[in-house]
């Protein structure tokens, strides 16, 4: 029988993998942006999880919620790589403290 | 085993692998592939657990509209990916023991939840939907519960959402609009501000002689 527990340690291994995809590809704004989504997935999962195990749907629109935010930081994630890749010609996150100095 | 069990092995085990492949393809379009199979993926765990609707949410705003943007940006950036992935193997340690750091204290905090109650569930009233373990006979479908409530007692949050999609729409066409030099173009207003003083010039031409 698959409970609550079997989908709460999906949705922790996929945060897991989220957060050391930030760490391995530091260089690349790309696969961080995509670590992030998966991370947002694995909350995703947590809530309805939640949700449905204990039969309240506030949850499921509280994952709506974060699915609208995902897509927002999605959409302006990128477009900032865009604007950062015309003035730069490359993506490197090393460069990216160019203010700073 | 029966055939949901099998469907959330085999959902499970394709969401992690993939999540997996994210992180470590050489190539970004690689990664972008698989983390729609890991959407996908993990659609079909909301559809195992009764959630229809956040399924073909997921289906439709991840994998129709957010991977796809990815893709057109992969695809439009010139960039050497293989010498971004320098320092994969040094980073690797750490990130591993993060990771594993992470997934202990989320099974901790796990171990140490106790599920509520009867008399907690009744004083909660929650609305278990169809596909709910706790769900009545009666019970609506997940779609029908979920407009229940949306445009009801979520309706703010509901417009909130509307915002924050526009707010990053106009963010994204500002950060990347940029003015093209040397492109010819109507400009209306030069148009409507000239004047005839500045465009007609009125010369008298004697007879038989040029201007």
């Amino acid at each position: 029988m698959i409970g609550l527990g079997h989908y709460l340690s999906v949705a922790a291994v996929l945060f897991a993998i989220g957060m050391a995809g930030i760490f391995v590809n530091r260089k690349n704004v790309i696969i961080i942006l995509m670590s992030i989504e998966l991370m947002l997935l694995a909350v995703n999962i947590n809530l309805v999880a939640f949700s449905q195990f204990l039969g309240d749907l506030t949850g499921q629109v509280f994952a709506f919620m974060v699915l609208t935010v995902a897509a927002a930081e999605a959409a302006v994630g990128l477009a900032i790589l865009v604007a950062f890749f015309r003035n730069r010609g490359d993506i490197a996150v090393d460069d990216a403290n160019l203010m700073k100095n | 085993m029966t055939l949901a069990a099998l469907a959330f092995w085999v959902f499970a085990l394709s969401a992690v692998a993939s999540g997996m492949m994210v992180i470590s393809a050489k190539n970004p379009v690689h990664s972008v592939l698989f983390l729609i199979l890991a959407f996908i993926s993990a659609a079909g765990l909301f559809v195992l657990m009764g959630a229809e609707y956040l399924a073909m949410l997921l289906v439709v705003v991840y994998v129709g509209a957010v991977a796809v943007l990815f893709l057109f940006v992969v695809m439009m950036l010139d960039v050497d990916f293989v010498e971004m992935k320098q320092g994969f193997l040094q980073y690797l340690p750490i990130g591993v023991a993060i990771a594993g750091l992470v997934v202990v204290e989320l099974i901790l905090a796990f171990a140490a939840w106790k599920m509520p109650t009867d008399a907690q569930f009744v004083a909660a009233h929650p609305v278990a939907t169809e596909g709910s373990p706790l769900a009545a006979p009666d019970a609506p479908t997940n779609i029908e519960g979920l407009g229940l409530i949306l445009y009801t007692d979520y309706v703010h949050f509901f417009q909130i959402a509307g915002m924050i999609l526009l707010v990053a729409m106009i963010g994204a066409i500002v950060l990347t609009f940029r003015e093209r030099g040397g492109v010819k173009k109507q400009d209306p207003a030069a148009q409507v501000a000239r004047k005839r003083e500045a465009s007609v010039e009125l010369k008298k031409v004697g007879s038989g002689q040029g201007i």
